[in-house]
């Protein structure tokens, strides 16, 4: 197997809640990431997908663990050394409204990594920027304009133009696409696979939408209230997933055909607990259909079952040979 | 067939400084008792605008309902409504679900005092019987522990459950008609499903007829009777679901098909993207709405409106392709099917 390009090990980010409480977004979460590989993470809103994605790239500080980027350790650098790290890894924001400068032009956005990272004549930058922005389909008459002027795909566009610009090999996708319209996300989708195929780009692909992620991944890590609670192959997690979690997730997803039949049977009880006072023990066991005072007690680790496919469940063999819960 | 709604040739405009947006142009549609009727369409085709004006929601000086637009809810004219009889109306015949709970809840009073005015208000109910009448709402929607979330301010309540509220809310009065403004779209897969459950049961238990309005294909395809396709004010196809999801005859809702990955499709293949924006709605537009972005563009698409052709009872289809003459194309999206068997 080849070297991960990104080795993520005991990952902890908590954030201060208030009485001395802690709210945990990230705990004790481990993977890997391959080079040219697109791992999708999922899970339902605020079970720290994001917090785990921005912590990776250091925009926020790691509590604790360690993340390294090609074997180098980035956890703790100075700012200074973090350059290097920074100029190959880059972010897709969710939101294409609010993650762009209202006060700058496209081209000055786009250019603006380029300035930090790879300084050159205004002339250099100037074609660099025509090149990128015709690489995300834009023409060069946007280069010029504000952001305001533009719509909700075509500003997702520039935002990868942005990411693009000072050549990166790994891009962060934090909900890229939830923010647009349904004929506008497979522009997106496609525009993605397309620059991936072409330079070699690794992923780190952020969704709740299910249908995409399986679209698009090759592995998949699905994610409850800051743990990990399955990783594993893209097509074996849809076929065969093993945690009940995962199981109730990909259950839930609308499917686009009529004959699919309308009632799925297992469908998902309650809401998310809230992370500043998780559950003891397995956190998904509220929620949990086959929970007993074993998950209350314990917490169940990640543990690998077999090559490339992980599973933090402590039932998960009795419940594969249960014909209730099989898809 | 119990017609309870009937529209006629609905068009609403907007007045802004740039000129008249025509956002709904000529919309015909009934609805039974009963039944429930999606609405789908891009962001900006009037789906949300079309069914707001059944609500007379659509009020000068903003919007206006042009003339000759009829709304007809068991025969009446809802546009010539006078004001008491439109605040019976909105609320006790027909009401609504919007899309952000968050918003559309009001923040300083209690979940169990919103639906109590409505009740009091409507139904003329004692404060006490309509505490009574509110708990019932809030268990018909599942809440657990109802009675504690009567006290509860919405910012205590997760998305979620304030949805439910809204729900309950809007089925307080035991409406004829329920409009959920894409209900789902600011919630998770999870509550997304739950809430569509919800929907679905209330529906069979109280035979509230429900127009549906989103984006999204794979909450229509399970939960619709009959599916219309908007695009730039118009409705381009209209049929039950099998008919749209297995014989649809327009281009557009074939796009609209397949640019949605299919869970059991292989992955990592190219999605069918649509090129171009909707027609810019300030403009006049006497062809086909679709005539720029369409694969199968003819002459005469970019030179006159195609008229509704009637392809079965329930199934209608305004495009040139339909016409005798027109050459019989196959959509792309079988053509790609047969590639992947």
């Amino acid at each position: 197997m080849t070297e991960p390009l990104m080795e993520v090990e005991h990952l902890c980010k908590y954030f201060p809640a208030g009485k001395k409480r802690l709210l945990k977004a990230v705990d004790d979460v481990s993977f890997s990431i391959y080079p040219g590989e697109t791992l999708g993470l999922v899970g339902e809103s605020g079970c720290g997908k994001t917090t785990c994605s921005r912590t990776l790239l250091r925009l926020y500080e790691p509590t604790s663990g360690s993340v390294r980027f090609k074997g180098r350790e980035i956890v703790r650098q100075s700012s200074k050394e973090l350059l290097a790290f920074k100029k190959d890894a880059q972010m897709i924001f969710q939101d294409p409204y609010s993650s762009l400068d209202p006060r700058m032009t496209i081209a000055e956005i786009v250019a603006e990594g380029m300035q930090v990272h790879m300084p050159a004549s205004r002339q250099t930058i100037q074609k660099r920027v025509t090149e990128l922005l015709a690489k995300v389909g834009l023409t060069e008459d946007y280069a010029n304009r504000f952001a305001h002027e533009l719509s909700g795909g075509q500003r997702q566009r520039v935002g990868i133009a942005r990411a693009l610009a000072v050549d990166p090999e790994f891009i962060v996708c934090d909900e890229p696409i939830s923010a647009l319209d349904v004929s506008i996300q497979a522009q997106i989708i496609n525009l993605l696979l397309h620059l991936q195929r072409e330079k070699g780009l690794t992923y780190l692909f952020i969704s709740h939408d299910l249908s995409m992620v399986r679209h698009i991944s090759d592995r998949v890590g699905i994610m409850y209230l800051g743990k990990l609670v399955e990783l594993g192959n893209c097509e074996e997690i849809f076929e065969k997933p093993l945690h009940p979690y995962t199981k109730a997730l990909i259950a839930a997803i609308p499917e686009a055909d009529p004959d699919a039949g309308s009632q799925c049977r297992f469908r998902l009880e309650g809401e998310v607990p809230s992370p500043v006072n998780p559950p003891s023990g397995c956190r998904f066991r509220t929620r949990c259909a086959y929970a007993d005072e074993r998950c209350a007690r314990e917490l169940p680790q990640l543990q690998q079952i077999k090559p490339g496919r992980s599973v933090a469940c402590h039932y998960w063999k009795t419940l594969q040979s249960d014909p209730d819960c099989k898809e | 067939m119990d017609r309870i709604l009937d529209v006629k040739n609905l068009r609403v405009s907007f007045h802004t400084y740039a000129g008249e947006i025509k956002a709904v142009r000529g919309v015909d549609f009934s609805l039974n008792r009963g039944e429930t009727l999606a609405f789908v369409g891009e962001s900006g085709c009037g789906k949300s605008v079309t069914v707001k004006s059944l609500m007379r929601l659509m009020e000068p000086p903003f919007a206006e309902i042009k003339e000759g637009s009829r709304i007809q809810y068991n025969g009446e004219d809802v546009l010539a409504m006078n004001k008491t009889r439109l605040r019976e109306y909105r609320g006790s015949d027909v009401s609504m679900i919007f899309q952000d709970p968050m918003t559309s809840l009001n923040p300083t009073m209690t979940c169990g005092r919103q639906i109590e005015e409505t009740l009091i208000l409507h139904r003329k109910l004692k404060k006490a019987e309509a505490r009574k009448q509110a708990l019932r709402g809030l268990e018909l929607v599942r809440i657990p522990d109802a009675e504690k979330c009567l006290d509860k301010y919405p910012h205590q309540l997760s998305g979620g459950m304030r949805q439910r509220v809204m729900i309950a809310l809007a089925l307080a009065c035991k409406p004829s008609i329920l409009i959920a403004d894409e209900p789902t779209t600011a919630l998770d897969v999870t509550i997304q499903a739950q809430i569509i459950d919800l929907l679905r049961e209330l529906r069979d238990e109280t035979r509230t007829a429900i127009l549906l309005v989103t984006h999204d294909l794979g909450l229509v395809a399970n939960f619709a009777d009959r599916i219309q396709v908007m695009y730039a004010g118009q409705i381009l196809e209209r049929g039950t679901v099998s008919e749209i999801f297995h014989r649809a005859a327009h281009p557009y809702t074939w796009a609209l098909l397949s640019s949605v990955p299919k869970l059991a499709k292989c992955a990592k293949q190219e999605l069918y993207s649509l090129c171009g924006t909707p027609p810019d709605l300030l403009l006049p537009l006497n062809h086909c709405p679709f005539a720029a972005r369409c694969e199968y563009c003819m002459q005469i698409c970019k030179e006159r409106m195609p008229e509704e052709s009637v392809l079965s009872e329930t199934h209608r289809c305004a495009c040139w392709l339909q016409h005798p003459n027109a050459p019989h194309v196959k959509p792309f999206y079988e053509r790609e099917v047969c590639r992947h068997d």
